[in-house]
């Protein structure tokens, strides 16, 4: 048991993680390439014409990823987040504040899809719908949470207090949805139906899975460069990061 | 028990003694609401239609003037690192804290909005749906904002950080608030509104001094 834990937490340290997240960062930016291709050669050129929406229809294969990652993104963080308060290691802190931009983007590149997607099919750049509001407010959340981090010029304190508004955050994202939703349903009969989607192609399917996991190997390679370069700026003043190679040419 | 009396009465008694920041919060809550119809214009329909979100948003912007005040004067000179290091639950007085604001911030707004609602042209059943959501809801503001006043405790630009953090956290306050006085004038009922408006605010109040403690905490290292 004793022996597991020190195993665990042997990547928990800085010094062990930055060469660890080096090595693995190639691998992913691989992977991103490799699913990127396959996705958009499927989205593009295999999957069919939608009946209804013709060729625009094919912008979901980025809108739909950028939300599933923008939404999971926030629950990785504020897990991590709760991690750094419950272990204090100060690597889940960094690990958060490394994957809130990546975050922020993934809900600025839903929105901005889907107001490209929407001006043709609903004849409106945004409409109040419940999805799009939610989602606007969890781009709220992100930039909130990086302004948090921003203003605190103590990393420790910065990180601390952005495990607390994350984890805040995370309580509240299900109570905002549904609270939308609600107020969507109740003030206006709601113009336009997303959840009846009408049922998709299978080779639609295989290209927003491959779109998915390409976000998905991205966001993990970018998370784990920013937080290599956040590890390089918080532990310039150790000796492990003044003997890096990078660090003395 | 006696600590949150005492920590609630001295709030009270500090903002008595400097009557104008309190003032100030309700003239703008004032003038926000009263600014609506002269930017969108006077007819009693469209007036009617807008008074409930106006009123609410108007409400939020006035709670949030006095969040910064709830704990910087005192992190200033010294009384929250004592309520700290006190043998009594932080989390309790933290609690008297939040009561003291909604005292000093809050229940003033529920009482001037019918007057201002009046303004709108709500009628008496309206009115007292309206009062009675924001006697709900204002607490609500009260408890989440604190957890944002505690998180930006000597922060630079702390002010308008608060803001950014705060508000969309209120955004389902805000829908169930204003919700419920729009479902009673189209005649649907405010009950569901009001009972998810206290449900949220029996969350908070559980949970929201004890990350606001939490926050306090880490601003006190």
């Amino acid at each position: 048991m004793n022996n597991r834990l020190i195993n665990w937490f042997k990547f928990a340290s800085p010094q062990s993680f930055y060469p660890l997240a080096g090595r693995m960062i190639p691998w992913f930016w691989a992977l991103t390439a490799a699913f990127g291709v396959a996705g958009l050669w499927i989205s593009f050129f295999v999957a069919p014409t939608d009946a209804q929406q013709g060729e625009g229809y094919r912008i979901i294969f980025i809108h739909v990823p950028a939300s599933w990652m923008s939404m999971f993104i926030y629950c990785i963080m504020a897990g991590w987040a709760g991690l750094g308060l419950v272990f204090n290691t100060r690597l889940s802190g960094m690990m958060a504040s490394a994957l809130a931009p990546t975050g922020a983007l993934m809900a600025f590149l839903s929105l901005w899809t889907g107001a490209l997607w929407g001006k043709p099919m609903w004849g409106a750049w945004w409409v109040w719908d419940a999805r799009l509001t939610s989602e606007l407010i969890l781009f709220f959340l992100y930039i909130g949470f990086i302004a948090l981090q921003a203003a605190i010029d103590d990393p420790r304190r910065a990180d601390k207090a952005g495990a607390i508004l994350a984890l805040v955050g995370v309580v509240n994202v299900p109570i905002i949805y549904f609270s939308v939703k609600w107020w969507n349903t109740l003030h206006q009969g709601s113009t336009i139906n997303l959840t009846k989607a009408p049922s998709m192609a299978q080779t639609m399917l295989w290209g927003m899975l491959l779109m998915a996991l390409c976000f998905w190997m991205y966001s993990i390679a970018v998370a784990l460069m920013r937080a290599r370069a956040i590890i390089l700026e918080r532990e310039t003043h150790t000796e492990w990061v003044k003997q890096l190679d990078e660090v003395k040419s | 028990m006696n600590s949150l009396l005492a920590v609630i009465r001295r709030d009270l008694l500090l903002a008595m003694r400097r009557k104008s920041e309190v003032l100030t919060a309700l003239f703008f809550f004032m003038i926000v609401v009263s600014l609506f119809p002269l930017g969108i214009g006077p007819e009693p329909a469209l007036l009617r239609k807008i008074a409930p979100g106006v009123l609410w948003v108007a409400a939020l912007l006035a709670t949030m003037l006095g969040l910064q005040r709830m704990f910087a004067p005192d992190h200033a000179d010294g009384t929250l690192e004592q309520m700290a290091l006190s043998p009594t639950p932080m989390g309790l007085l933290v609690g008297g804290k939040i009561a003291a604001h909604w005292l000093v911030s809050g229940l003033p707004l529920v009482l001037l909005a019918p007057v201002l609602g009046l303004q709108f042209d709500l009628d008496a059943g309206a009115l007292g749906v309206l009062v009675v959501a924001l006697l709900i809801g204002t607490p609500l503001l009260s408890l989440i904002g604190a957890i944002g006043a505690a998180l930006t405790l000597g922060v630079r630009g702390g002010g308008v950080l608060l803001s950014v953090l705060v508000l969309p956290l209120y955004v389902p306050a805000l829908i169930f608030g204003a919700g419920a006085v729009e479902a009673h004038i189209s005649g649907l009922g405010a009950g569901g509104h009001l009972s998810l408006l206290a449900a949220l605010l029996a969350l908070a109040v559980f949970f929201a001094p004890w990350a606001t403690t939490a926050a306090l905490r880490i601003a006190l290292e």
